[in-house]
């Protein structure tokens, strides 16, 4: 396995005095697809808001070997992880284009920003066709694709994806996660997925954390995951 | 009759050019911080009182019209960092009461610094009938050409630059702005420097018609509100609109219904407000605004 992109060690998360996340230990691969499984209320989206300086945290977060915990959510991203957040932070009110210009806003080479519009657009065709449409009127898969997009802008190291199936047909969530594995391989995109669906999360995933109301309860390669029959009864319900 | 009618329109635009100004402010800062900021006036006032004391100081018109502009845009920034800052994720009510704090505290120091007295405050327009006429007065119509292009320019530097893309990015959603690294608070702090550089161009040409003291601003104000809500305060444009059409309402109102005209003035501004509220929230150019639960 290569070296960790980033590695988390006894990282709690607090919501004001309420603790959700309990010591976990992470470290996501680089290059890899790393996957966060879990039940409702388990702490995934947690553990990825934790991780971008959304919410109070204490323990360690290491990316490349820096510690990035306690820095500000603009900082954080700065450092190049995109979090594509559950309900995909859509700006609804302005175009498509805008939307992905607003994705490279920390950016001032021009003329690369432009090169990349054109390559989210190769990867989605729908969104070109919406170029110029209020992004509030598009489907929820086109939000999706483009709150993706809008990651891709940013030329991220590690992308966290937060339940980007949620709400999707299956036929666009098909779409989606074959766009995702070719942003791992051909862009050398790392990942950390939390999905709540487990079948289609160990498909793509390469690494499984199964986490519990905030706590680890195992951790390993994806084909083992799939293979063992009472980890996938009792936690993944399949 | 009928010119009459005309000259009551025209006069009531010119009148309204003055609301649409102020109406103008109220949004800017509405869309940047999606509170209404009831300061706004009092604000605007106290610019009005820095233009007038670099006039005495002898600085040439427009020198201190673009001197007082810079100042205000730094104290509107200073304001959100001192005072609002720490209250961002406060509920609305701690803003409001942090509005009025604001507004007690310009109007009484603006009282203290530079007293009571009525000042005469100049235009840049002249005051001279352009054509020999008296319909519209230079200024009036001064007043009209910079709102408009106040408009015109926010409008450009919203539609057409990055920073105007991220302060719209950042009022609208926050949370994901953020999470495109866009410094939030900056933006924040920015809409509050440009909302205060544009009420001091407010303030600076409505002074030559109302004269120059610490409450010229209290009737204004809530005709600016009643403008702004008209056209709807989520556009700029509407802004315009509505405080012009407020101008219009106010002034032949006055004409044809003399009796309410005159001491019920403020009363029409409330008036409007209440009647639009009810009947089209969202105003006349406003977005309706829907939020997903």
């Amino acid at each position: 396995m290569s070296a960790a992109l980033l590695e988390t060690q006894q990282l709690c998360a607090f919501y004001g005095n309420t603790q959700v996340l309990f010591g976990l230990d992470l470290s996501i691969a680089q290059g890899g697809i790393t996957t966060l499984l879990g039940a409702n209320g388990a702490g995934k989206t947690t553990t990825l808001r934790a991780i971008c300086g959304m919410v109070r945290t204490s323990g360690q977060i290491r990316l490349s070997g820096a510690s990035i915990a306690g820095k500000r959510v603009e900082d954080i991203v700065r450092l190049g992880i995109a979090h594509v957040p559950q309900g995909r932070g859509t700006f609804t009110r302005e175009t498509t284009e805008e939307n992905l210009e607003i994705g490279a806003m920390t950016r001032h080479d021009r003329r690369a920003i432009a090169e990349d519009i054109e390559r989210v657009y190769a990867y989605f065709p729908r969104l070109k066709e919406r170029r110029k449409q209020q992004a509030g009127t598009l489907s929820g898969g086109e939000q999706q694709m483009l709150a993706v997009g809008r990651a891709m802008m940013l030329r991220p190291r590690l992308m966290l994806l937060d339940e980007p199936s949620f709400g999707l047909a299956p036929m666009v969530v098909e779409e989606l996660f074959e766009i995702f594995r070719t942003l791992n391989t051909r862009e050398k995109v790392s990942m950390m997925l939390v999905e709540q669906n487990a079948a289609l999360a160990l498909d793509l995933a390469d690494q499984v954390y199964l986490i519990e109301t905030g706590r680890l309860v195992t951790s390993g390669p994806a084909s083992m995951m799939r293979d063992d029959e009472s980890i996938r009864r009792s936690y993944l319900g399949y | 009759m009928m010119e009459l009618f005309l000259h009551q329109v025209l006069a009531g635009i010119a009148t309204g050019a003055i609301y649409a100004c102020m109406a103008l402010a109220i949004v800017m800062i509405y869309q940047a911080i999606d509170h209404l900021n009831f300061a706004q006036g009092e604000m605007a006032m106290f610019s009005t009182f820095v233009a007038w004391q670099l006039l005495e100081w002898n600085l040439p018109y427009w020198a201190a019209f673009a001197g007082t502009i810079a100042l205000s845009f730094a104290a509107g920034v200073l304001i959100e960092h001192v005072v609002l800052r720490p209250i961002l994720r406060a509920p609305a009510l701690s803003h409001v009461v942090a509005f009025i704090a604001l507004l007690a505290i310009f109007n009484s120091a603006a009282g203290f610094i530079w007293g009571h007295g009525i000042r005469s405050f100049p235009s840049p327009f002249g005051t001279q009938p352009i054509f020999g006429q008296t319909l519209v007065s230079p200024h009036n119509a001064g007043i009209m050409g910079m709102t408009l292009l106040m408009l015109v320019l926010l409008y450009l530097f919203f539609r057409h630059t990055r920073i105007g893309l991220s302060m719209r990015a950042a009022a609208a959603n926050p949370e994901s702005a953020q999470l495109a690294g866009i410094r939030v608070g900056w933006m924040l702090a920015l809409g509050w420097g440009m909302a205060a550089a544009v009420g001091s161009v407010a303030g600076m040409l409505i002074a030559p018609i109302v004269f120059l003291e610490p409450n010229m601003m209290l009737g204004i104000l809530l005709y600016g509100f009643a403008g702004a809500v008209v056209g709807g305060l989520t556009s700029p444009v509407g802004a315009v609109v509505g405080g012009v059409l407020v101008g219009v309402i106010e002034n032949l109102v006055g004409t044809y219904m003399p009796l309410l005209g005159r001491e019920l003035k403020l009363t029409i501004a409330l008036v409007i407000i209440i009647a639009v509220l009810t009947i089209r929230p969202s105003g006349l150019f406003g977005r309706h605004i829907v939020t997903r639960v």
